[in-house]
């Protein structure tokens, strides 16, 4: 995938290597590196992912990092069914419903 | 980036702090433990009528205050007879952004303009990014929010992701961290590259944009009952929101109401883990967050907080995840509010603590957030059971934070669990005296203080503090 001048473009980039990671962080998170996603217009003429590039991001500042999505979208929703949910509503209501 | 940058940019906090905020903390303290938090509120705040203009002249504020009656009637099934206090709910949801957030927000972007800055930031991966970004576009002011939010598998809480996408709709730029406390260092970075506005959390200013939420909660109290609550239950993360609305209400001259805290049950998970990021289904409002806050307020992102929850709260109580999901879903079949998970916190609390209460009282629940793809009941279960979590009706005190949810198999079985304010209190104390070095230094002003911050007097200050000298003397390990 290839994107042109002007694409707004997802970037990443890695802030803090795994060995550069502050002293007060869990072991587990010690193991990863600190890392950095932004969202900008493409400044370079052409790129593919996976390259170096610098964008402006949508309030103007230059960045750079790695191309890692063009046109990036949101995917988050509303999950699959959980039924248990539909539970919830029918047994209060049967309780409201109770005689006294 | 290498970790002499770090270190340079983490030596340099005091000063690109100073630039950000431009509040001279130094005027307050006194050179020991105590500081004059009083006249910080005074000083730097602004008075209840000012704050009133400027969250009326962005819509922010006025919120409708709404009964309970069906929550309340199926409280009382569940209480012995006489039990089941009335229950109220401030729908903070209807603010401009979604949240009593927008309160805080209003004043400190409002406050960034008149100091003449260009922008304003804010790191949060909650509700009150939504906020500065929707001031910061009311207002002129470019906005960037930071935010953690995905773990080393690039995976984020649906319900974070939701937020960057509210802060983009408002037109902020958002950058997005993977876990760890480290946020900290490229926020200051921001910070000293734009020369943008710290949106802080807890800046007096942020604080007392809170204050108006208990006065107008007290304002219609009287004008719905003719009196004050009995109680007011308000979910406790950073402090800022139980400080705000209880001095509001004092304002209001609600002297005798009770000030409960809530927080979400997250024992035993790591609020900095990776692996333990995504096994949570609460972002805020919970224990990670209200106790080291609690003990500990001058943690943030400013020298001095002005949330300070010891001073105003009279009890401390937590509710698990289960609790809270439950209770979503009943406001909304039974009252006709869909609202999201997390500003139902004090919800789930003031469920059970009516039912301890006599049927003439009163209990208000200050808050209630917007809810939407990703930030609801449906979407942060199905997430948790995606990642491993067991979900099943039972006995919400089965419930393991990061290992289960547990949705209460009746609403009887929903208990607020109190916390020892004592015991809290008492680590508080502890840390005050840590930062002192010498605890034979602690004078009388120290004494006041520390009793004020705690809500207790110096006596009991005192008890504690031989308490831990003795302690200390014979060695013994708390």
């Amino acid at each position: 995938m290839n994107a042109k001048k002007g694409d707004w473009v997802r970037i990443h980039t890695v802030v803090l290597t795994a060995d550069e990671r502050a002293p007060q962080v869990p072991d587990d998170t010690k193991e990863v590196p600190l890392e950095m996603w932004d969202k900008g217009f493409l400044l370079n003429d052409f790129a593919a992912i996976g390259d170096e590039v610098e964008v402006e991001t949508i309030i103007g500042r230059k960045l750079s990092g790695k191309m890692i999505e063009i046109n990036p979208q949101f995917d988050h929703g509303w999950g699959s069914c959980v039924p248990e949910i539909l539970h919830i509503g029918r047994q209060v209501k049967s309780i409201l419903r109770e005689a006294e | 980036m290498s970790a002499s940058d770090y270190n340079d940019v983490m030596a340099r906090k005091g000063e690109i702090m100073k630039k950000a905020v431009q509040i001279d903390y130094s005027r307050f303290e006194s050179g020991t433990i105590a500081f004059d938090y009083e006249a910080m509120m005074e000083k730097v705040g602004y008075s209840l009528d000012e704050i009133r203009d400027i969250q009326l002249s962005t819509g922010v504020g006025n919120t409708p205050l709404y009964e309970l009656k069906n929550l309340t009637a199926l409280c009382r099934k569940t209480s012995e007879p006489g039990k089941g206090a009335r229950i109220f709910l401030k729908d903070e949801a209807a603010n401009p952004s979604g949240s009593f957030k927008a309160r805080r927000a209003a004043v400190s972007v409002y406050h960034a303009k008149k100091l003449g800055y260009k922008g304003v930031i804010a790191a949060t991966s909650g509700n009150y990014g939504a906020a500065v970004a929707s001031q910061a576009a009311m207002q002129g002011l470019k906005c960037i929010i930071v935010q953690e939010c995905y773990d080393s598998n690039w995976k984020g809480q649906p319900e974070i992701v939701e937020k960057a996408r509210k802060c983009e709709a408002y037109g902020a730029e958002v950058v997005q961290l993977s876990v760890g406390p480290e946020l900290f260092y490229t926020f200051l970075q921001l910070l000293e590259e734009t020369g943008y506005f710290n949106a802080s959390l807890y800046t007096p200013f942020g604080i007392a944009g809170v204050e108006t939420l208990g006065y107008e909660l007290a304002e219609q109290m009287k004008e719905k009952i003719g009196r004050d609550p009995d109680a007011v239950v308000v979910t406790n993360a950073g402090g800022g929101n139980l400080t705000g609305t209880a001095r509001g209400l004092l304002k209001a001259g609600a002297e005798n109401v009770r000030i409960i805290g809530a927080s979400v049950d997250l024992s035993g998970l790591h609020m900095a883990s990776d692996g333990q990021f995504n096994r949570k289904s609460f972002t805020t409002g919970h224990t990670g967050f209200g106790i080291p806050f609690a003990t500990n307020p001058d943690r943030s992102d400013v020298p001095r907080s002005a949330g300070r929850p010891l001073r105003y709260m009279d009890r401390y109580v937590t509710v698990r995840q289960g609790e809270v999901f439950y209770m979503t879903e009943v406001l909304a079949q039974i009252e006709g509010l869909e609202r999201g998970p997390a500003g139902n916190t004090s919800l789930a609390a003031a469920f059970s603590i009516a039912r301890e209460m006599d049927e003439n009282q009163v209990i208000v629940v200050q808050e209630t957030e917007y809810t939407g793809a990703g930030k609801h009941i449906q979407p942060q279960l199905s997430f948790a059971r995606e990642n491993g979590i067991e979900i099943r009706f039972g006995n919400p005190e089965e419930e393991v934070p990061g290992e289960s949810i547990i949705l209460p198999g009746h609403p009887s079985l929903i208990r607020a669990v109190d916390l020892d304010l004592d015991k809290i209190r008492y680590s508080y104390i502890r840390n005050c005296v840590a930062k002192m070095g010498n605890p034979e230094d602690v004078g009388d002003k120290d004494l006041e203080y520390m009793a004020d911050e705690i809500k207790l007097n110096k006596y009991a200050v005192k008890k504690m503090l031989h308490h831990m000298q003795g302690r200390k003397d014979s060695g013994t390990a708390r």
